[in-house]
């Protein structure tokens, strides 16, 4: 049964690098991190590579496989051509570490900035809440995230243009779609979106959504409503006169 | 002498996973400065990966649901050796902890009146776990860290301790290093909470990732804190078990609690041959009452496939060894079965179990709406650990706490499904609030540099190896993890386990000659070695606890010592580090208060 295939594995660091070549053995079901793996513990005991739970679910493992970016634990090797090298490289985005580590505490930080979850005041007695399942389910589309950064590293405004400064990407585009449509939250970030967040630098060509191992419809559910609620507040012209003798109005 | 940075907090914790979350959300808001470490990125610890619930009284979907049942489904399902007074304080506040979540911005499933709706699960008598489809850990996890980055708290990604400091009896810190550049790192603190998590990567197939090589557990009795009940490791009856890559990978629970059937390979519901005496009379006798009890029947029993794991995991065995498995070495978990019974059952099953679909689709080419899984028992969580006083956690050490999978004394002998996401937030929350208290009714803290050196030097010593014959920590961490399988797994025996205490003396040996190749910058190999001192001691604990429990209880079976003794019913099982070595002892639990006794015999019936 067992066979062998050819791994092009980026090793190197900030300072520089190369491609190498590493032969693994092929059984069947394997996916890319296994053989990342088998190559670790018998031929490259100090590669580097970042992985959890190996089932998708924690988002640890995001690299690119033949140019595509994927996790290595969700990528089975029956789905790829093993007749030629199968090359694994960190994501280009962010800035790497060694080998497939890269720094994506980026991420983080941005996430920090963002206005937090402001509930109205509970409903019952006991301090909680009644929300209708239907009304939560376009957000629990966006809490299924499971942050591996895949949709920030293919976003070419991220990728190119290394616009982090001026731009939350798609990733932080679905979480704050989650707090604007959750049901109890009051705060607006409709403001910040437009100014600090740079929803407008996004041209909706929805390669995040293509990338997202969870398939959460990034740019469809949670970047054009945003852009729409954006729109709506500041361009209408009939919403801007409400809202400049209102004072304006979260939505 | 060593270089290192050091960093000054209040409260230092250790682990990020919910748990620690929990502690370190709870001692900010208790003015303490925090710092919490993470062995990997913030999110993702292994409360991610659970999938099933969080267990917890609200009645919600049945009202005759409370604490008190909460309570005694807790203490019966631990076979009577858990920590009373946790098992009490669990049943108590798990209800507020979930309601909190909610107001930190968590979204769980609702009930047609919406409000959160509760799940069946395992050893619970009633729908008791708030979930979010199958993946509940994941929203509890974002939600606490969320709510964390918010809380002005030190978060340390990529770190790892290596060891604890003390200053004379008390605590003063830890160090460690960072992955990124392998640099050290001193973590001075008035107060300590250990929140690392599980044992898993002691054995060979386990749901656990690399993290889980209890860390905390050996830091903690490196500096003499009392270890408890370690011969009591979950296997959860079904993990992944084709392709190989996978094996070990869960399976929830939820996937039963929704119907789902276990059956061998001749199509026998085997579930039905052996109900233990003191679950029979809460169990269907028959096919049709369990599936009526799934779908939220109130009159009728729970169907065989949700009684305790221990119990599940043993059945599967059983009818493995008994050649009635299924092709690749399991046994069939069925869901797809469900269609006989409801229409639209693919859509169902997709909406309930959606990253269980997902995870089978993906990596074992298995569609479940249509085929049974093949399953088979996994490692899954430990239910010993740090022995801590039930109301602070605080351990043996003063100044030390630990909290969720890394402390002992909730779960006894047998965890129940569900009872861990409300464990680690019910504890999270008072480690953190006692270690802040701690923290401000003690003084400051003195760093023995001697220890700091000692420990630097057991860390570097493979990096500095220049031996020809130096061993790879990879080949001893997979010799470790295939002996514990195979001598001191699910079911267990007195030479195997004598035979597992050699071999882990001659790892042990061996792992002092652990060469590792290249620097220090993110260097797996060297991690690796790091973690084995801990997989080794978490390993040694396991055993000797096993040897000593000569009965059978719980997660904890002995072929030849196949039931259980009464008499050992009322001892825990203590390790403490003594010069001689690790030093066994059996002590008596405390008595439990009358009330409490009470309540456990109302609810026998």
């Amino acid at each position: 049964m067992s066979s062998t295939a050819t791994f092009r594995i980026w090793r190197g660091d900030a300072n520089g690098g190369q491609f190498r070549d590493y032969q693994a053995r092929i059984d069947e079901g394997m996916v890319v991190l296994d053989a990342v793996h088998q190559i670790q513990a018998e031929q490259a005991p100090d590669m580097a590579v970042r992985w959890n739970c190996k089932a998708g679910k924690c988002g640890s493992c995001s690299s690119e496989i033949n140019g595509m970016p994927k996790l290595m634990c969700m990528t089975r090797l029956s789905d790829l051509p093993l007749d030629q090298p199968i090359t694994v490289e960190p994501m280009h985005t962010f800035p790497l570490i060694k080998d497939l580590v890269t720094d994506v505490s980026w991420n983080f930080r941005a996430k920090k900035k963002l206005k937090p979850f402001n509930p109205r005041r509970p409903d019952a007695p006991d301090g909680s809440w009644r929300m209708a399942q239907r009304d939560i389910e376009r957000i629990q589309e966006f809490r299924k995230c499971i942050e591996c950064f895949l949709c920030q590293d293919v976003c070419h405004v991220l990728r190119e243009h290394h616009l982090e400064d001026q731009f939350i990407g798609p990733r932080l585009f679905v979480f704050t779609a989650a707090l604007e449509m959750h049901p109890l939250d009051t705060e607006n970030r409709l403001p910040n979106l437009r100014k600090l967040d740079g929803i407008g630098y996004c041209n909706i060509t929805k390669c995040c959504t293509k990338v997202c191992p969870e398939e959460i419809h990034i740019t469809d559910n949670a970047i054009i409503p945003l852009k729409e609620r954006v729109v709506d507040q500041f361009f209408d012209p009939i919403t801007r006169i409400i809202n400049a003798v209102t004072g304006g109005d979260k939505r | 002498m060593v270089q290192y940075d050091t960093h000054e907090h209040d409260v230092l914790v250790i682990g990020a996973g919910g748990a620690g979350l929990r502690a370190a959300i709870e001692a900010s808001a208790h003015g303490a400065k925090v710092g919490l470490i993470c062995k990997s990125l913030l999110g993702k610890a292994h409360t991610v990966m659970a999938e099933g619930g969080v267990a917890a009284a609200m009645a919600n979907v049945d009202e005759r649901d409370n604490w008190r049942v909460h309570f005694a489904d807790t203490m019966r399902g631990g076979q009577y050796v858990n920590n009373w007074r946790m098992a009490e304080l669990h049943a108590k506040e798990a209800p507020d902890r979930v309601r909190e979540l909610e107001a930190w911005g968590a979204v769980f499933d609702r009930t047609r009146d919406g409000r959160i709706l509760q799940r069946n699960f395992g050893g619970h008598r009633y729908p008791r776990l708030a979930h979010v489809g199958d993946r509940t850990g994941l929203e509890m996890i974002r939600t606490l860290q969320d709510r964390g980055i918010h809380q002005g708290i030190d978060v340390f990604m990529e770190f790892t301790v290596i060891g604890l400091i003390k200053d004379g009896a008390r605590v003063s810190g830890a160090f460690g290093y960072d992955r990124e550049r392998g640099l050290f790192h001193l973590f001075r603190a008035k107060a300590v909470v250990i929140a690392t998590g599980g044992i898993g990567r002691a054995y060979k197939i386990t749901s656990n990732s690399w993290e889980y090589t209890g860390d905390g557990d050996a830091m903690a009795y490196d500096v003499g804190a009392d270890l408890m009940d370690m011969e009591f490791v979950q296997f959860h009856p079904t993990g992944m078990v084709w392709p190989l890559s996978v094996a070990g990978i869960l399976v929830t629970e939820a996937v039963r609690g929704e119907g789902g059937i276990l059956v061998n390979k001749e199509g026998r519901r085997f579930m039905f041959d052996d109900i233990p005496e003191n679950y029979r009379a809460q169990t269907a006798d028959n096919e049709e009452e369990g599936w009526r009890y799934t779908q939220g029947d109130k009159n009728a029993r729970r169907p065989p496939e949700l009684l305790t794991r221990d119990h599940v995991a043993r059945c599967i065995v059983r009818e493995i060894k008994a050649g009635r498995g299924s092709p690749h070495g399991g046994v069939f978990l069925d869901i797809a079965w469900i269609k006989k019974k409801i229409p639209n059952a693919e859509q169902h099953i997709k909406e309930k179990l959606p990253s269980m679909y997902h995870q089978f689709l993906k990596l074992a080419d298995v569609d479940i709406t249509k085929v049974p899984m093949e399953v088979g028992p996994t490692t899954h969580y430990m239910m010993g650990g740090i022995r801590v006083d039930g109301d602070t956690q605080m351990s043996s050490v003063p100044g030390l706490f630990a909290a969720g999978e890394a402390a002992a004394g909730l779960h006894g002998a047998n965890r129940l499904g569900g009872n861990s996401l409300s464990d680690l937030l019910v504890f999270g929350k008072r480690a953190g609030e006692y270690a802040a208290k701690f923290a401000k009714e003690n003084g400051p803290v003195a760093i023995d540099q001697a220890q700091v050196e000692a420990l630097a030097q057991r860390a570097l010593a493979p990096l500095e190896n220049t031996s020809s014959n130096g061993e790879s920590p990879y080949q001893i961490q997979k010799e470790l993890q295939t002996h514990m399988q195979d001598l001191v797994g699910i079911v267990r025996r007195e030479e195997e386990m004598q035979r597992a205490l050699e071999v882990i003396a001659q790892l042990k040996e061996r792992a002092k000659n652990t060469r590792v190749e290249g620097n220090r910058m993110y260097n797996a190999g060297w991690h690796t070695a790091i973690d084995l001192h801990n997989l080794l001691t978490v390993s040694e604990a396991i055993t000797r606890a096993a040897l000593v429990r000569k009965e059978s209880r719980g997660a904890h079976f002995r072929e030849d010592y196949p039931n259980k003794d009464t008499s050992l019913g009322g001892f825990n099982v203590i390790l403490r580090k003594t010069a001689e070595g690790m030093r066994v002892s059996m002590e008596p639990l405390r008595e439990m208060p009358a009330e409490l006794k009470q309540i456990i015999e109302e609810q026998q019936k």
